[in-house]
């Protein structure tokens, strides 16, 4: 059934081989396709355009390097870009075309702003005699994207694109990760200049990637947690970034810390660990929520306390000393004060600190994180994942696909009640597993941003966890699932309403129940439009058999299981409470 | 912690679009921006922000950051009023005949310290420059007498503890940078804002 995305040269005219040697003459818009295959890039995702058709051209002649994978929306681009990047360790390339396409990028580059990933966005552009003309097409996209790039520019003249470009990938890949748009006029792309080869960046004079590391806030901060009774460490998505996963693991270890994650910290430590406490925040688990207001040393590890995940700010770890490690330094005393503040790449601060730090373990206090995990087990956990009702439960969902999975596969979600569960019950053995939108809470990013990451990790096993609502929002990418044949397994996780809103409505609002219940249609005779295989369940007894299918077929498969209506997601961190009024009910 | 004036000088490259990029950070703070000087400093090829902002300490703090973590960005340095040294230039437009029948110019010039920049028949340009509230007085005086126009620059300040940005600029041009470029404030309890 599947078709690849490869050119059909049988009816069109061959491609040309490109010769870019030093000296040779080069159009702009080979200049953008050389910068990429320097860079390592192999997979673009994007959507052709007016102002962006003699990229695409170009694009013809490097179909054997490129692989260019034609999305149904701009967004799906963007989000497949973010989900290959956080899959791989490679930089998410998206290409758009000026205008309408340009806009439709601006949410993926807005979550990929927040959650830090690495994405080089390329855009293009009227010629410029025509800018500021309201020409067709035309948008003031770099003015647009500003504030949610990391940086952006605009190129109106061909020789600038190398350097630019190198710049690009320099500034999305490096310190912090975040988006980098490069807008390019139509008049840049057809230009003919002489090619000086492509070098890479490594120095923008104005840009420091990493702070300066500086041993004596080192020393302070292993002083505070060799005098700590009871330290705590939380850690976020920076040890990911930073690929520093086994200096975060031989630090807890050696100094015998118990760690909870946010959101996107989750699966950089096994879940298994025996360290490893559980999820922060509004949904997060109930130990690591009340013991963040009783331990005295809080150690947080390249995560920037959002307000997610300390509730209200005035009653949030106000008796421990706070050690807060970050490349940014912008986000050291940003929300919550730090007593020392360690700037500095964890991948080299990790490890210096893991040598300072005596070799400890602390059995009374990881015990009390035990109990609490006791209570919340009988309280949430048991009967969420081994549910008394009729109706099936998102949580047993995801335990029998543990026990199917073992834990290694990839998760992607998509964001509301299912990704709190998901993310909550999720099993991982290793990093880059879980790729979900924590930032900016995009609905719609699952289905693209999965798509994605199969591209990003091809050997590992791709499941997006969707909901009914989410499922909708970015439906028209199952035709890129259909056109390039990738293979990524979609469960649906249907509770015929807007979830998350709904326990809202339910728990704050009264029950008045606002425009939550929405309509699906078929999700399986859809997908069989697409030519994706599918099946729904509605009864317990065949979810294990169900799901173990879903996982055998070869190919993409949709998988829609309908679950309690009115389920919550427990426990709760309700807004404006503190962290320790988590809710078990 | 009460609200205050700072001034926050900001060391740039010189590229279209980073007004905007530093304008973004106050505006989505829904922080008003007092004034806004740009112009050459004394490194060359490097931008000087200048910006004037009424704000608690820890906003203009966190505000300071935000904007070095800026690419183009090189630093940026907040200060208070007894940090600097500022001055705001004022040019006042007022008809020549009413000036010249009912106000003793050289009192004016004196008082003021204000200096005629141009003076024709029907109208006489003065300028002065200095803190707000001396350019506000002058203001008072002259509008018995017509003022036809009047415009206030925005705030140009030297901080008086800075060494420049010459060193400074050396240090951001090595790929590795020195231990000289004190990067961490965070324990150097900000005894010198300015630290170079």
């Amino acid at each position: 059934m599947s078709t690849t995305a490869q050119i059909k040269t049988t009816t069109g005219p061959q491609p040309q081989v490109i010769s870019s040697a030093k000296g040779d003459e080069l159009t702009g818009s080979q200049a953008v396709l050389e910068a990429c295959i320097a860079e390592g890039v192999t997979t673009i995702f994007g959507y052709p355009g007016g102002a962006i058709m003699p990229i695409y051209d170009a694009l013809y002649d490097y179909n054997d390097k490129l692989k260019h994978i034609l999305v149904r929306h701009e967004q799906g681009g963007i989000h497949a870009a973010q989900g290959y990047a956080r899959a791989s360790d490679n930089v998410g390339v998206v290409f758009a075309t000026s205008g309408p396409g340009a806009t439709n990028l601006v949410t993926g580059l807005a979550d990929a702003m927040i959650d830090s990933t690495p994405v080089v966005a390329i855009t293009g552009q009227v010629f410029a005699h025509l800018l500021g003309t309201d020409a067709f097409q035309e948008t003031d996209v770099v003015n647009i994207t500003t504030p949610v790039t990391k940086w952006n520019y605009q190129v109106t003249d061909a020789t600038e694109i190398p350097a630019v470009l190198a710049k690009a990938f320099y500034i999305a890949r490096s310190g912090r990760p975040g988006p980098v748009l490069i807008d390019i006029t139509k008049n840049a792309q057809v230009q003919k200049f002489r090619y000086e080869g492509y070098t890479p960046c490594n120095h923008v004079r104005s840009y420091r990637p990493k702070p300066i590391v500086r041993k004596e806030y080192i020393e302070e901060a292993a002083r505070l947690i060799n005098a700590a009774e009871k330290p705590f460490v939380v850690f976020g998505q920076g040890v990911i970034l930073g690929k520093a996963e086994k200096e975060f693991k031989t630090f807890i270890e050696k100094a015998g810390i118990p760690a909870a994650w946010t959101i996107l910290g989750l699966s950089a430590l096994p879940t298994d660990h025996p360290l490893n406490v559980g999820m922060l925040g509004m949904h997060g688990n109930y130990g690591p929520n009340v013991m963040t207001n009783e331990c005295d040393v809080l150690i947080a590890v390249g995560m920037r306390f959002d307000d997610r995940v300390t509730g209200r700010l005035d009653k949030y770890a106000k008796q421990a000393k706070v050690i807060h490690l970050d490349i940014d330094p912008s986000e050291i005393d940003k929300n919550v004060k730090a007593t020392v503040g360690v700037w500095g790449d964890c991948k080299e601060t990790l490890p210096m600190l893991t040598k300072l730090v005596e070799a400890k373990v602390y059995p009374q206090w990881v015990e009390k994180f035990r109990a609490c995990d006791a209570e919340e087990n009988k309280e949430v956990i048991f009967e969420e994942l081994h549910p008394s009702t009729e109706k099936m439960t998102m949580g047993e969902v995801m335990r029998i696909l543990n026990e199917l999975t073992g834990g290694d596969a990839v998760i992607v979600t998509d964001v509301g009640q299912h990704q709190m569960v998901a993310c909550r019950y999720a099993k991982f053995n290793q990093s880059k597993s879980n790729i979900t939108s924590g930032g900016l809470g995009t609905m719609g990013f699952g289905l693209p941003a999965a798509i994605g990451a199969k591209f990003g990790a091809p050997d590992r096993t791709v499941i997006a966890i969707i909901g009914d609502g989410g499922m909708q929002m970015t439906i028209q990418e199952l035709g890129t699932i259909m056109q390039t044949g990738v293979d990524v397994k979609i469960l649906i996780l249907n509770n015929e309403f807007l979830g998350m809103v709904r326990q809202w409505q339910q728990l704050f609002n009264d029950r008045r129940y606002s425009f939550v219940d929405i309509v699906s249609p078929d999700f399986v005779m859809v997908a069989k439009g697409y030519g994706i295989a599918g099946n729904k369940v509605t009864d317990r007894s065949g979810l294990k058999a169900a799901l173990q299918a879903m996982l055998d077929h070869k190919g993409s498969y949709l998988l829609e299981v309908m679950v309690g209506k009115e389920n919550n997601v427990f426990p709760m961190v309700p807004q404006g409470c503190s962290v320790s009024e988590v809710r078990l009910k | 912690m009460t609200k205050q004036e700072f001034t926050i000088t900001v060391y740039t490259e010189n590229h279209i679009g980073l007004l905007v990029r530093i304008a973004t950070m106050f505006s989505r703070r829904k922080i008003n921006i007092e004034s806004l000087n740009t112009s050459p400093s004394e490194a060359e090829g490097i931008h000087r922000f200048t910006i004037v902002i009424h704000e608690t300490e820890e906003v203009v703090r966190k505000l300071a950051r935000q904007i070095e973590k800026q690419v183009e960005v090189l630093k940026a340095y907040y200060n208070n009023n007894e940090e600097i040294v500022w001055q705001e230039l004022a040019l006042y437009k007022v008809p020549t005949d009413e000036i010249a029948e009912k106000v003793k110019v050289e009192r004016l010039l004196r008082e003021y310290g204000a200096r005629a920049v141009v003076i024709r028949k029907d109208y006489t340009i003065f300028e002065t420059s200095g803190h707000r509230e001396e350019t506000d007085r002058l203001v008072e005086v002259l509008a018995p007498y017509g003022l036809i126009e009047f415009v206030r620059s925005a705030r140009v300040a030297i901080i008086k503890q800075s060494k420049g940005f010459h060193e400074k600029l050396k240090e951001f041009e090595q790929a590795e940078p020195g231990e000289e470029l004190v990067e961490n404030e965070y324990l150097d309890k900000q005894d010198e804002v300015f630290s170079m």
